[in-house]
């Protein structure tokens, strides 16, 4: 188990500097000034000159990619152009927001998607396997910031059961909680869909393996079989399924901040690209790299720990 | 009072293309502390057959006539789904052909057979020490140690053991092996037939065991059922199927036998033919289309003619037979 979480943390290493890498070549290769940005269109040569110096810009590029290497494992990135507080302390404050969203969106898609895809098993060929069906594919088609807008709309607008913008008053657990609704239904729906056609088809698969069949001929109660027997192990594609989905669900984590205006790591990274505040769109990015690498790390843990199987590998 | 006794019993699924027949008129008795081989080729409607005791069928198929009483006094053919759930581990275990597929892969052995006692009133720890009891008496290392571990854990050989023992461990009235062996290489073969062996008379059960090995049935059981196309074509004593086969898919499946060949062969015999297509079920004897003894008479449905006590045969020559080996 340690060996297997070394290897997996060494690896997660290798990923975070892959993408530090390609996050730099591009913001590089992004035209635009980043000094001229912030300083304004009256700044004068000498103006942009001394941000550049001062943001180490005029260095070799090697050099620049090194220190914002270096200095990212050491917490270091760099400092906001306009503001000049320390990136991470910035990206940190907006990051339990985004977090929120995320665990939001997954407890909808898992709340909904497991029941949904044994169901849809268990029934096969009925109605309500089809019903699922067809309300899986329309979920995973329809485009998270479209979901968002209908349910802002139908829910907020029209409706009035639910607040519209926001995060909910600092320090109010049960505010802040009725805020997270809507946005992390939208960014956890399309999920929905994918969780219950992979239970779905898992089930399926699981129920017609001979141990589920020992389960009948040993008179185990239907309930037990179902949901024990064969789910325990349903479930474990799902959970792999899942550490992938928190990528999905971090984009659409961007457009449900901005659509609900809510404050989060994706918010913050719209804002700074147009303003340029290069930092923290690295920094922001780089953040949520590893945040993503951390969950599936943690995806592949709960694996191991649910199936023994995996876990003997380890 | 036979333990389990099968008469008429006829098995229909419902498919796309149509009905398919898959057990006609079939009877045979398990009785008290007896051990009953079932042997035939696969397709033959063994599975169906095991289904259709545990009352596991498909959603398509259903028993279209016929009885299974159990214990004399119930009829499975009739008893609800609780009913039948209640009887399936308690009074009727089962072991499978696939050992590695048989125990569920994410949980331990000692979960899985403590929650197969869930209707006995015993404490947890309590029906522990029984699986681990009933471990020993299969000859499980360290049969306490065992519980804990999972089904990936163990070999080919232990895994079939654990399955026995988790069977047995109810004590039941019968027990339907299906080709528990078939997987196993044959030293081990050996060995879990010797433990089933000792196992019967020690819990004073009945078996019911299916095999395509004729070795196996010759070795292990006392009456054997020879079963074609989904019909019993010849039942009765071990002695009296295998010394004096009345059937010609008998005789013939008896010189397939690679145990039996008595001179060395370039080519092992072969039953020339298929098993007919059980969807358009012939008329008349099922076999005929590959019997070489077939004539006039074999457009119509024969007889189970008996030749001596409880020794039956499905054929107009069953009291003509032919001696094994008259085909060369």
């Amino acid at each position: 188990m340690l060996n297997y979480a070394i290897k997996r943390l060494g690896l997660a290493v290798v990923i975070v500097s892959v993408a530090m890498f390609l996050l730099f070549s591009m913001i590089y290769l992004i035209p635009g000034d980043p000094a001229s940005v912030a300083l304004g269109p009256r700044a004068t040569e000498a103006m942009k000159a001394a941000l550049r110096e001062r943001m180490g810009l005029d260095q070799p590029i090697w050099v620049q990619f090194w220190n914002f290497y270096s200095g990212a494992w050491t917490g270091d990135l760099g400092t906001e152009i306009l503001s000049e507080r320390p990136v991470l302390t910035v990206v940190m404050e907006q990051l339990p927001y985004t977090v929120a969203l995320i665990v939001g969106g997954i407890s909808w898609s898992v709340a909904l998607g497991i029941p949904l895809g044994c169901l849809a098993a268990v029934r096969r060929g009925g109605w309500v396997d089809r019903i699922v069906g067809v309300l899986s594919v329309a979920v995973i088609a329809v485009p998270s910031f479209v979901i968002a807008i209908y349910a802002l709309l139908i829910f907020a607008v029209w409706l009035q059961w639910l607040p519209a913008i926001g995060a909910g008053e600092p320090g109010e657990p049960g505010d802040q909680l009725v805020h997270l609704i809507l946005p992390s239904l939208a960014v956890g729906i399309g999920w929905v869909g994918y969780i219950a056609r992979m239970v779905r088809a898992s089930m399926l698969e699981v129920l017609e393996a001979s141990h589920i069949r020992t389960a009948y001929a040993f008179g185990l109660p239907d309930n037990q079989i179902i949901y024990r027997y064969a789910l325990s192990i349903a479930i474990l594609p799902t959970v792999t399924l899942l550490g992938i989905g928190i990528g999905q669900m971090l984009s659409s984590a961007v457009f449900a901040e901005i659509v609900f205006s809510r404050p989060g790591v994706g918010k913050l990274v719209y804002d700074a690209i147009l303003t340029r505040n290069f930092p923290v769109v690295t920094g922001a990015v780089l953040v949520t790299t590893a945040f993503f690498v951390l969950l599936n790390l943690i995806a592949d843990l709960i694996v191991g720990a649910l199936d023994p199987r995996v876990r003997s590998n380890f | 009072m036979p333990v389990l006794s099968v008469t008429g019993l006829n098995v229909r699924f419902s498919t796309e293309d149509g009905s398919v027949h898959a057990l006609k008129d079939v009877s045979f008795d398990v009785p008290e502390r007896r051990i009953v081989g079932v042997v035939g080729e696969s397709g033959c409607g063994k599975s169906t057959l095991i289904n259709a005791i545990l009352g596991l069928l498909a959603k398509n198929g259903e028993v279209s006539k016929g009885s299974i009483l159990f214990q004399g006094d119930r009829d499975l053919t009739k008893l609800g789904a609780t009913e039948m759930r209640a009887l399936r581990g308690e009074e009727i275990a089962t072991v499978f052909q696939d050992p590695m597929g048989a125990l569920n892969p994410v949980f331990s052995v000692g979960q899985q057979m403590v929650n197969v006692q869930y209707r006995s009133g015993l404490s947890k720890a309590e029906k522990r020490k029984r699986a681990s009891e009933m471990l020993k008496q299969v000859r499980i290392p360290d049969a306490e140690a065992a519980l804990s571990r999972y089904p990936y854990e163990f070999s080919g050989g232990m895994t079939q053991r654990i399955a026995i023992a988790m069977a047995l461990m109810m004590e039941p009235a019968l027990l339907i092996a299906d080709e528990p062996t078939t997987a196993l290489d044959a030293t081990l073969e050996v060995a879990t037939i010797e433990l089933l062996q000792e196992l019967q008379v020690k819990i004073g059960c009945s078996v019911l065991f299916i095999s395509h090995h004729l070795g196996v049935v010759a070795e292990l059981c006392e009456d054997v059922v020879v079963m074609y196309a989904g019909e019993v074509v010849e039942r009765g004593t071990v002695r009296q199927v295998f010394n004096d086969p009345r059937h010609p898919y008998t005789v013939r499946l008896l010189e397939c036998d690679p145990a039996r060949q008595k001179k060395r062969m370039r080519h092992l015999p072969t039953i020339p033919g298929e098993i007919p297509d059980l969807r358009a079920r012939p008329e008349g004897c099922i076999f005929a289309p590959r019997c070489h003894r077939r004539f006039g008479a074999c457009a119509n449905t024969p007889p189970d003619m008996e030749t001596g006590t409880g020794h039956v045969a499905r054929c107009f020559l069953a009291d003509q037979p032919e001696p094994v080996g008259a085909q060369g």
